[in-house]
């Protein structure tokens, strides 16, 4: 027996999820383009064991293992932690952070729809927690070849001085400590026009594929908008203050996993605010929290750790941001639609 | 003049579906062999049965009374013979059954006499009682009395009355129908209404994917010619011909829950309810048929003019029901109800009949755990959380889903209908909704009953202080007899005194009830003609029916 | 270290002067726990739970002279209830004192009913209209289905009904869905 609406709108949360993956394709293109195939194993080696991971652990739960394992929510997991750990890891690190991701993350908490925190971000935590050096290490632009690159995902020797450097944000932070102010530091070969160079075009490939999802209503405006709005604020700010000690606003956006972030991973929504104030505070937090762990923490990037942070405030600025109910507006009805 | 229209947040945009029912004009169906006509079909008291079983009916005659003011009478649609008066199953989610009339007609359709009402020149009380004696209820879903709603209350007047034609359900035609049908008479019941209410403006609205209403109506308005009276077309979307719904977009206002829009200056009547009244007060004629829509797996979709009481069977039947219809759905896809019954009759508030097939509308595939992707609330037009309220009906957590308003949810759908998990989301709130309602019965029930036993606790103690002092009175009043050694030994006295004569009191009632059973009948049975014997059968008849009755109704509640 | 000691021993004056302060000022009225319980208590009134009536059951209960398994209108739920407030582990409903039954409410043959008043005199809550040598009845609405009247009636013409659903009582139910869907029957009319 089953009762009205006996009309249902096309979607289900593969859709939703299907759509999700595409979204980050163009970023996907741009980054092997840049800096090799690697990238597209590091995917492959993730969604192979997220699937594992979620099919042994429905079966452990007694769920129906076909029908969760098409939602696609596992693959999604999987395609964020493969493209904001850096390229080239040992396919070790990547099997550990995702089932990490996938059993402890999601599964603990009671499978899809409850974690409360983000899983993908979950394990790029564990990871950089656990092995800080491994994780420190971005290649450069010129990159190397497929069987080099290959070769060093399947865990062979690394030759780490060669063709690997610190991400634009570490050769910050070390040249800030060592007393060179930013424009000089920006010389360096790892930096492009604005940021990170070749990651500049990738954050911007993030962008398009945000703007994709916003067009297709997967997301809404508040999330990213807060985002790159109060990270610019902040960072701007600082930048105003003392442009030889902060970077600007635009490296900021630019730089790291601000836009994966902006779009992709704040606006997850199982651990994230749902309300459209809520929304709106969550990623401004995010984002301020991020830029201090930049402008003044030890780790290359913040947003992982902001995520979580925010997270755990999330059922708190939910309840505090609920919308008025139809008829219990305070003020009175004003013109039209809101 | 309105010059701007507001507009409500969420809301769907699902496919109209309405073209099928709409090609063919109103159709009058002939009357079946039964009637079935529940007692209760409104909201509010459940009316007094006027008519005994084999009595003779004419069309219109009244055959059930209102059970006080919330309430509203019943009649006989055509004429006939009452068959029964019992409890005949609902169109209702549940499949219960209820107290109806069955009658069968005659064929003759005698009409009853109309009482003519000259409401021109009756004070609005005298409308308002004669609207609840003629049955007018609310015809778009809610079938609250509308007697009740034409009341303008402590200010005197109203701003606005809203008639709403609006139907935005997919499927349902029977208002678009009526308004291309009788857009005149639509027009003077609103007037009617407007007079009543003492309402400066009077807003006609529907959507705009009714073309040809909104052009009847229009012309048919400009030859009332009242400055008053205005058309408005309102952009389709779900659900805007929710009376809230409505009322904001056309004025802004938001009624919330629980407050009747009369206090905010708006009244809103569904278009076939302005008939109705229409009807009634120009031609005396109660409230006995209306329009359905018989849509969906059916042959001939259209709408039909039918009595109130014909079986929906007999609807489907005429429509031709197509055999791989799964399940009856009376009212929209939206928002309808399962109809467990096909035998069900029509009520006042059947507005739609619609078959489902699962090409039609394909059974819902698996729950998927909440997402809390927020589509839902983006849909909502009552600017709930639904997916808090889904979480907190699901728990069983009723006094947190009222916290996120629970009862503010309209059960629109819009919810469901968007939700990618694919979660019956209404089915929790229906559910929540009522083990809430159930439990206030409960609760209610229990308050009163404690206060009851505490009322009669004090109550003896009372008789028993009464008592003593009495006792004491009269035993001070009389010392020589007996010494007064206090009123508390007396106390004891009183009830073990009383014990004794109450039983042989008891015997002795019990052996006169005996002997009085065996003295009636002995009295009875000799010396009978045969009318008498079959007037003392029709008694004893009657007797067992009414005990039956009282029966089947003491435990109700 | 005197000074450590004389910051405590100022910090416990301190807070025990408020402690105390609070405890005068937000005395409560009452007993509440007592109306707390009594309002998870059915108010069926029936005695069954060895105090005549709800109220003195809880007061027994709140003064820890009674389990709280001991009233069967009230069922599981209320003694899940009753676990909850108190902070006490939950029991099975004591047999002893009788088994949960759907709720009933009693049913007087008027053709029988002698009119000696008993019932009406066993009726906690006054649900029993009538006078001597009157036919009695029962309002359907005030019983509790306590079932105090039905052995004092002399005449035997009490009898308990169970209350049965309605259209107006009837609940949605919880929603549970089936993996597979299955067609539902309809009556076979349908198909002409
Ligand atoms: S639409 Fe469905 S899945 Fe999304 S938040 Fe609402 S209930 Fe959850
Ligand atoms: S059914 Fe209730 S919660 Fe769902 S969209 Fe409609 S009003 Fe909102
Ligand atoms: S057993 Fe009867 S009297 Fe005792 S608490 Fe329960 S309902 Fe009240
Ligand atoms: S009528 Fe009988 S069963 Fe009902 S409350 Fe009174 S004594 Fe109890």
């Amino acid at each position: 027996m089953y009762n009205s609406p006996y009309l249902r709108q096309n979607t289900s949360v593969r859709r939703v999820m299907v759509t999700v993956l595409v979204a980050m394709l163009p970023a996907i293109a741009m980054q092997v383009w840049l800096f090799g195939i690697g990238l597209l194993l590091q995917i492959a080696i993730a969604s192979a064991t997220a699937l594992a991971c979620e099919a042994a652990m429905l079966s452990l739960r007694r769920r129906p293992v076909a029908r969760a394992l098409g939602d696609g929510s596992a693959l999604v997991t999987a395609w964020l932690i493969a493209v904001c750990l850096p390229p080239l890891l040992p396919w070790w690190m990547i099997v550990i952070g995702t089932s990490f991701a996938i059993i402890i993350g999601k599964h603990l908490y009671g499978g899809l729809g409850q974690n409360p925190f983000n899983p993908a971000m979950l394990a790029y935590c564990v990871l950089i927690i656990s092995f800080p050096a491994l994780m420190s290490q971005w290649p450069g632009l010129q990159g190397s070849d497929a069987a080099t690159q290959l070769n060093w995902v399947l865990g062979g020797e690394r030759a780490l001085d060669a063709v690997t450097g610190a991400t634009p944000l570490d050769a910050l932070r070390t040249g800030l400590l060592g007393n060179a102010d930013v424009s000089a530091v920006m010389q360096s070969p790892a930096f492009g026009h604005v940021a990170g160079a070749g990651w500049e075009w990738v954050a911007l490939a993030w962008g398009a594929g945000g703007l994709l999802l916003l067009a297709l209503r997967i997301i809404t405006w508040h999330i990213p908008a807060a985002f790159l709005g109060a990270m610019a604020l902040v960072s701007g700010v600082a930048w105003l203050i003392d442009p030889s000690h902060y970077a600007s606003p635009a490296f900021h956006l630019l730089a790291g996993g601000t836009m994966l972030g902006a779009f992709f991973i704040a606006t997850d929504p199982v651990s994230g605010a749902t309300t459209p104030r809520g929304k709106l505070i969550f990623a401004a937090g995010i984002a301020l929290i991020a830029w201090l762990i930049r402008a003044f923490g030890a780790y290359p990037d913040g947003i992982a750790f902001a995520v979580l942070l925010l997270n755990i405030c999330v059922p708190l600025i939910d309840i505090k941001t609920q919308p008025p109910v139809f008829g219990h507006k305070v003020e009175p009805p004003d013109g039209g639609a809101r | 003049m309105l010059n701007k229209l507001f507009s409500f947040n969420g809301g769907v945009k699902p496919d109209p579906n309405k073209s099928a029912s709409t090609r063919e004009p109103i159709a009058r169906l002939a009357l079946p062999p039964q009637l079935v006509i529940p007692l209760h079909q409104h909201i509010g008291g459940t009316p007094r049965p006027l008519v005994t079983v084999g009595s003779t009916v004419l069309g219109g005659q009244r055959i059930g009374a209102p059970d006080g003011n919330v309430s509203s009478a019943v009649h006989a649609p055509t004429s006939g013979r009452v068959v029964a008066i019992e409890p005949r199953p609902m169109p209702h989610a549940s499949g219960l059954s209820s107290p109806a009339v069955v009658i069968e007609p005659d064929g003759l359709d005698t009409a009853i006499e109309r009482e003519l009402f000259d409401w021109h020149a009756a004070a609005p009380g005298e409308i308002r009682d004669f609207l609840r004696d003629a049955g007018v209820v609310g015809l778009g879903g809610a079938v609250f009395p509308s007697h009740l709603k034409l009341n303008p209350g402590k200010s005197g007047h109203t701003d606005t009355l809203v008639i709403n034609g609006a139907e935005c359900e997919p499927f349902i035609t029977c208002d678009d129908m009526l308004m291309r049908a009788e857009p005149g008479n639509i027009l003077r019941g609103a007037l009617i209404m407007q007079r009543m209410l003492a309402a400066k403006q009077v807003l006609v609205a529907l959507e705009d994917n009714k073309p040809e209403a909104a052009a009847a109506l229009k012309s048919a308005a400009r030859a009332l010619g009242h400055a008053s009276l205005e058309v408005v077309v309102v952009p389709t979307r779900y659900p805007a011909g929710g009376a809230k719904q409505l009322i904001r977009v056309l004025t802004g206002i938001e009624v919330p829950h629980g407050s009747r829009s009369t206090d905010f200056g708006v009244q809103c009547f569904n278009v076939a309810t302005a008939l109705a009244v229409w009807r009634a007060l120009e031609h005396g004629e109660p409230l006995t048929r209306r329009i359905v829509t018989v849509t969906g797996n059916v042959e001939r979709p259209r709408n039909f003019d039918v009595a109130i009481g014909t079986p929906i069977s007999h609807l489907f039947a005429a429509a031709g029901l197509k055999p791989d219809t799964d399940k009856l759905i009376m009212g929209g896809p939206m928002m309808g109800i399962p109809l467990p019954n096909i035998d069900a009759p029509v009520v006042k508030a059947t507005n739609c009949l619609l078959a489902s097939s699962p090409t039609l509308f394909a059974p819902p595939e698996p729950e998927l755990p909440c997402i809390r992707c927020g589509e839902c609330a983006r849909a909502c037009p009552a600017d709930l959380q639904p997916f808090e309220l889904y979480w907190h009906s699901r728990a069983r957590n009723f006094g947190r889903a009222q916290e996120y308003k629970l009862f503010d949810c309209i059960e629109c759908g819009c919810c469901a209908y968007v939700c990618p998990s694919h979660i019956p989301l209404v089915d929790y709130y229906r559910y929540a909704k009522s083990e809430i309602w159930a439990r206030e019965r409960d609760k209610d029930a229990a308050d009163s009953a404690r206060e009851r036993f505490e009322f009669r606790n004090w109550r003896a103690d009372r008789e028993k202080e009464e008592k003593a002092a009495k006792l004491a009175a009269r035993n001070a009043a009389k010392p020589a007899v007996k010494p007064a050694d206090g009123a508390a030994p007396a106390a004891d006295v009183a009830p073990s005194a009383g014990e004794d004569p109450k039983k042989a009191l008891i015997e002795a009632a019990m052996a006169r009830a005996r002997a009085q059973k065996e003295a009636v009948a002995a009295k009875n049975t000799d010396a009978l003609t045969p009318a008498q014997q079959a007037q003392i059968d029709a008694a004893e008849e009657r007797r067992k029916r009414a005990s039956e009755l009282s029966g089947s109704d003491a435990p109700v509640k | 270290m005197i000074t450590a000691l004389l910051v405590m021993a100022g910090l416990a004056l301190v807070l025990g002067a408020t402690l105390g302060a609070a405890s005068v000022l937000f005395k409560t009225q009452g007993d509440p726990l007592v109306d707390k319980i009594d309002a998870i208590l059915p108010q069926t009134q029936c005695g069954q739970c060895g105090y005549p009536g709800c109220k003195p059951y809880a007061t027994a209960i709140a003064g820890g002279d009674a389990d709280i398994n001991q009233c069967p209108p009230g069922g599981d739920e209320g003694v899940r209830k009753l676990a909850d407030l108190l902070g006490r582990e939950y029991k099975p409903l004591n047999a002893e004192h009788g088994v949960e039954k759907p709720k009933s409410v009693a049913l007087i043959d008027e053709a029988t009913c002698i009119g000696c008043t008993l019932c009406i005199q066993a009726c906690p809550v006054d649900a029993i209209v009538g006078a001597a040598k009157q036919m009695h009845t029962i309002v359907g609405d005030l019983c509790t289905g306590c079932e105090l009247c039905v052995p004092p009636c002399p005449a035997d013409c009490i009898d308990m009904v169970p209350v049965t659903e309605t259209v107006e009582s009837w609940k949605w139910r919880y929603p549970v869905f089936e993996l597979k869907v299955q067609p539902a029957t309809l009556p076979a009319k349908e198909a002409a």
